[in-house]
């Protein structure tokens, strides 16, 4: 029975939705992912003919100077060879060589790929990791959101990268988008820095690389590198204070003499809370519970009620509201466009 | 050979003449035992258990991962699994089984009684097999007052404030914590005993340029486990002073460092890695050239390049460290020292390579083994070049590619090389023969199953897997990838209980050992299987680097060759 259930869901999740490489590391789309895509060609090209040569002296020696119990002298003890110093100097130089060569080019890697300083024109955030969702802040432009991340697309001849100023909350995450970028951790205290630049709109995926509590899993990351005209619609609807739909005050009220406000900031209202992720615009979010899920009402009111439903050691309480109020909160959360 | 004289044979005669000992007299003799060869087989008897467990564990693991979003187990138990089978492969496996064989093989390859302190011995098993009780008692009292128990969740490298007393509450970080602490003074005290012993108790003509590689390298080993550990015990204490007593050394909300731990725990952490390769290289020294018939290619090079590996494996740890900001010019010294590693572990492939070449190679399964292990040792370090690039680490690190890259040392070379020690000495230990037709089954269906699991395991890595996760999504590409690594374990854990089989079995009905079964070259193979509680009835004397060599081939004695 067990097998047939697995069986099933086996088929169904992956067989019908095959992957399409949207995490792969070797399909780069930002400038830091291409700089190391390049040089872990390199890297690869030279592992590969190092394995090619020696694995292959190894067959030869196990099969030419395997045991045969036919021929003559299968009794007697093979010639006694103690060392060789001109065969062993060369195995030692010509690894040391080797070793320069990859070195050299990837320590050019490192030091071009260090950033300690803002480049001009950036968009700045600050990337605040919690247990277990992303908050993104844009000092500049006066926006606060949560587990979608948006940044501008780069014109090589206008270049307008955009400067991850990172810390953590709690515990230790790491901001892992494979397609944009290598990994930088997010660590409590320290401050890390990182830049990304894409020229190739889309959304690209990741996810926390550091293990940081009970749902590490389900701490995804989405990256929206926007058309500039994408890019200034999107700015401009965050600037805006929260809608007030008159249609849903009956929820904001809910909403309000609930604890939800101890955790969670709607802008332009007496929730202030900074514990939980912003959401004032959750409505013009594509994903809810960072990521874990698609935004629906079914599925807000599904997590408002017991968000272990999705996210199973998710630091957010059951709320323990009765239908009605879950309705009327559910409503309400639908129009924070 | 005649070692008895007449006062040891009468002994041995006395002692099987006795009646048959109650079974509490056996496990009283074993549980008082300060003889070498007995410790040594506890502490392999012990690891075994905790192989079985924690591969267990990792069974479950691996059901609950081969399919996208699944259900087996919950985050929690998850998160348990993975910190326990990390923390019991490396203190409870790992270390004990490698201690086992070096205490059981070190005084009877150079021709000694016993260890040098015998006692010291005594306590350093029963403290560190402590440690493992305890560990496993968090599951009974981990949380203790507050709820049901439960295990450690940290992670085995339990990175701060994850294990501060507001995200870790209840005791199941400090049963980690002591468990952790209790073995690690088990573990000096054997580096302690096995340093002892080979700088003083060699028998006479053994200089050091004489000994077995086999015992050379155990003493490096002993020696980075004195610097290693250190600093493992006094992260330990800190991490207590901060849960218990209010310090903040890792205590991120009130200033503490959490980058601090990390080296802290890496500083222990990479020499430990090589602390558990080592051993695998000294199986091979001693195995693959009795099976090809030659002696070992380029001895005093395997030396340096042991010595070597010893000293630059102290300066390697932050290569774990290279997503953490740390800057570029730390970034590049240690992206220069971990490249440089591979030169010295290079020479050896090299060595084994020209030890095979011209000789007569017998495929017993020890060897086999043994085969598997250079080839699999090769590519785990060339995968360990790749993440020796720092950039190409910003994508691989912590990604299901390092899981590979590392299972692919601590399976495809340490536990495949530890199977071949198990072949190869199991005759001396027991005086019986394993099986080599279980033996061939065993180590096919383990090869198979190792290579399903850990070649593709690589790929999920590529495509952005990251490890600890108790499950995926189903869009991502890594679900066929896997069940098909998930189905490889299946293959291992099949293999695992047919080697346990013929363990048993063949102490019963192997075919009898006598005491050198495999025309081998070095002292252990000159006493009886099993040898002696004195080991040798007579101190030997030797007079080059294998002294059975000379007694068998007088004309060609390696004395006449060696430097």
């Amino acid at each position: 029975m067990l097998a047939i259930r697995y069986g099933e869901r086996f088929a169904g999740r992956m067989l019908f939705t095959p992957g399409d490489g949207q995490t792969n590391i070797f399909r780069p789309a930002g400038t830091s992912a291409h700089s190391i895509f390049g040089l872990s060609m390199l890297v690869l090209t030279i592992t590969l003919c190092i394995f090619l040569v020696v694995a292959s002296l190894l067959l030869y020696a196990l099969l030419r100077y395997r045991h045969r119990a036919s021929s003559p002298e299968s009794e007697q003890e093979p010639a006694q060879i103690y060392g060789s110093t001109q065969i062993e100097l060369s195995w030692t130089v010509i690894p040391v060589l080797i070793v320069v060569v990859l070195f050299l080019a990837t320590a050019r890697v490192i030091l071009s790929s260090e950033q300690p300083h803002e480049p001009p024109g950036a968009l700045d955030v600050i990337v605040i990791g919690h247990q277990f969702w992303w908050e993104y802040r844009y000092p500049k432009l006066g926006i606060v959101t949560a587990n979608e991340l948006h940044i501008p697309v780069s014109d090589p001849s206008h270049p307008t990268p955009t400067y991850l100023t990172m810390s953590s909350a709690d515990t230790d995450h790491s901001f892992w988008v494979p397609r944009l970028a290598g990994k930088m951790d997010v660590i409590p205290n320290k401050i890390n820095v990182m830049s990304l630049e894409s020229q190739i709109p889309g959304l690209y995926l990741g996810q926390c690389a550091q293990y940081c509590g009970t749902q590490h899993a389900k701490m995804l990351l989405r990256v929206y590198v926007d058309t500039p005209a994408n890019f200034a619609a999107w700015t401009s609807r965050q600037k805006q204070p929260a809608l007030e739909d008159a249609a849903a005050a009956e929820g904001r009220t809910v909403f309000q003499l609930n604890a939800c406000i101890s955790c969670h900031t709607v802008q332009g209202t007496a929730a202030t809370g900074r514990f939980g992720p912003d959401l004032t615009h959750l409505a013009s979010r594509d994903t809810i519970a960072s990521g874990a899920v698609i935004n629906t009402a079914a599925n807000i009111r599904a997590f408002v009620d017991n968000p272990a439903h999705f996210k199973p050691g998710a630091l957010m309480p059951p709320m323990h509201l009765n239908e009605h109020d879950l309705d009327a909160v559910t409503a309400y959360l639908t129009t924070l466009k | 050979m005649a070692t008895q004289t007449p006062t040891t044979a009468a002994l041995d005669q006395a002692r099987s003449r006795g009646q048959r000992p109650l079974w509490l007299e056996t496990v009283h003799e074993w549980v008082t035992t300060v003889d070498h060869k007995r410790i040594g087989l506890m502490y392999i008897g012990y690891a075994l258990f905790f192989l079985i467990v924690a591969g267990f564990e990792a069974l479950l693991m691996r059901i609950q991962l081969a399919i996208p979003n699944n259900t087996f187990v919950s985050p929690q138990t998850f998160n348990r699994l993975f910190t326990m089978h990390g923390t019991t492969m490396v203190f409870f496996v790992g270390m004990p089984i490698l201690f086992g064989f070096g205490n059981y093989l070190i005084p009877l390859m150079i021709g000694a009684r016993d260890m040098a302190f015998p006692r010291l011995n005594a306590f350093s098993f029963w403290i560190s097999a402590f440690g493992g009780l305890l560990l496993y008692f968090s599951y009974l009292g981990g949380d203790g007052l507050y709820g049901m128990g439960s295990a450690p969740d940290v992670g085995w490298f339990a990175y701060a404030p994850l294990t501060a007393r507001v995200f870790s509450p209840g005791h199941s970080t400090d049963y980690w914590t002591l468990s952790l602490l209790l073995t690690g003074i088990g573990t000096i005290g054997t580096a302690l005993n096995i340093v002892a012993t080979t700088i003083c108790l060699r028998c006479p003509g053994m200089k050091l340029n004489r000994m077995p590689l086999l015992v050379w390298i155990y003493l490096v080993t002993s020696l980075l486990a004195f610097v290693a550990i250190g600093p493992l015990t006094a992260a330990q204490i800190m991490l207590m002073l901060d849960r218990y007593a209010g310090a903040h050394f890792f205590d991120t909300q009130a200033g503490g460092s959490a980058v601090l731990w990390m080296h802290f725990f890496w500083i222990f952490g990479h020499p430990e890695v090589y602390i558990l390769v080592l051993p695998a290289f000294a199986f091979a020294n001693e195995i693959i050239p009795v099976f090809s018939r030659k002696a070992i290619f380029g001895y005093p090079a395997m030396v340096a390049a042991t010595v070597g590996i010893g000293f630059i494996s102290l300066s390697v740890w932050a290569h774990h460290m290279f997503t953490v900001g740390m800057g570029a010019w730390a970034n590049t010294f240690f992206t220069f020292a971990t490249m440089i590693i591979s030169v010295p572990t290079g020479i050896k492939i090299f060595n084994w390579l020209a030890t095979l070449w011209g000789g007569r190679i017998h495929f017993t399964v020890s060897m086999m083994f043994a085969v598997g292990f250079l080839f699999q040792f090769l590519i785990a370090g060339l995968t360990g070049i790749m993440l020796s690039v720092a950039p190409f680490d910003w994508q691989l690190g912590s990604s299901y590619f390092v899981v590979a890259h590392f299972h692919y040392v601590l399976v495809g070379a340490i536990l495949f090389m530890l199977f071949s020690a198990f072949y190869y000495w199991y005759p001396k230990m027991t005086g019986r023969m394993l099986s080599e037709k279980l033996g061939k089954w065993h180590f096919w269906l383990f090869l198979i199953g190792f290579h399903l699991t850990f070649d593709l395991m690589h790929i999920p890595g590529m495509l952005g897997m990251p490890r600890r996760i108790y499950t995926y999504e189903a869009d991502r590409g890594w679900a066929i990838l896997n069940m098909l690594v998930s189905s490889g374990a299946v293959f291992q854990s099949i293999a695992s209980l047919l080697f346990v089989w013929n363990l048993v079995h063949s102490y019963f009905k192997g075919a009898i050992a006598g005491s050198d079964p495999w025309d081998a070259w070095t002292l252990e193979w000159s006493t009886t299987s099993p040898p002696p509680p004195y080991n040798f009835a007579v101190i030997p004397t030797v007079s080059s680097r294998r002294p059975l060599w000379d007694l068998k081939h007088p004309e060609d004695a390696d004395s006449n060759y060696e430097m």
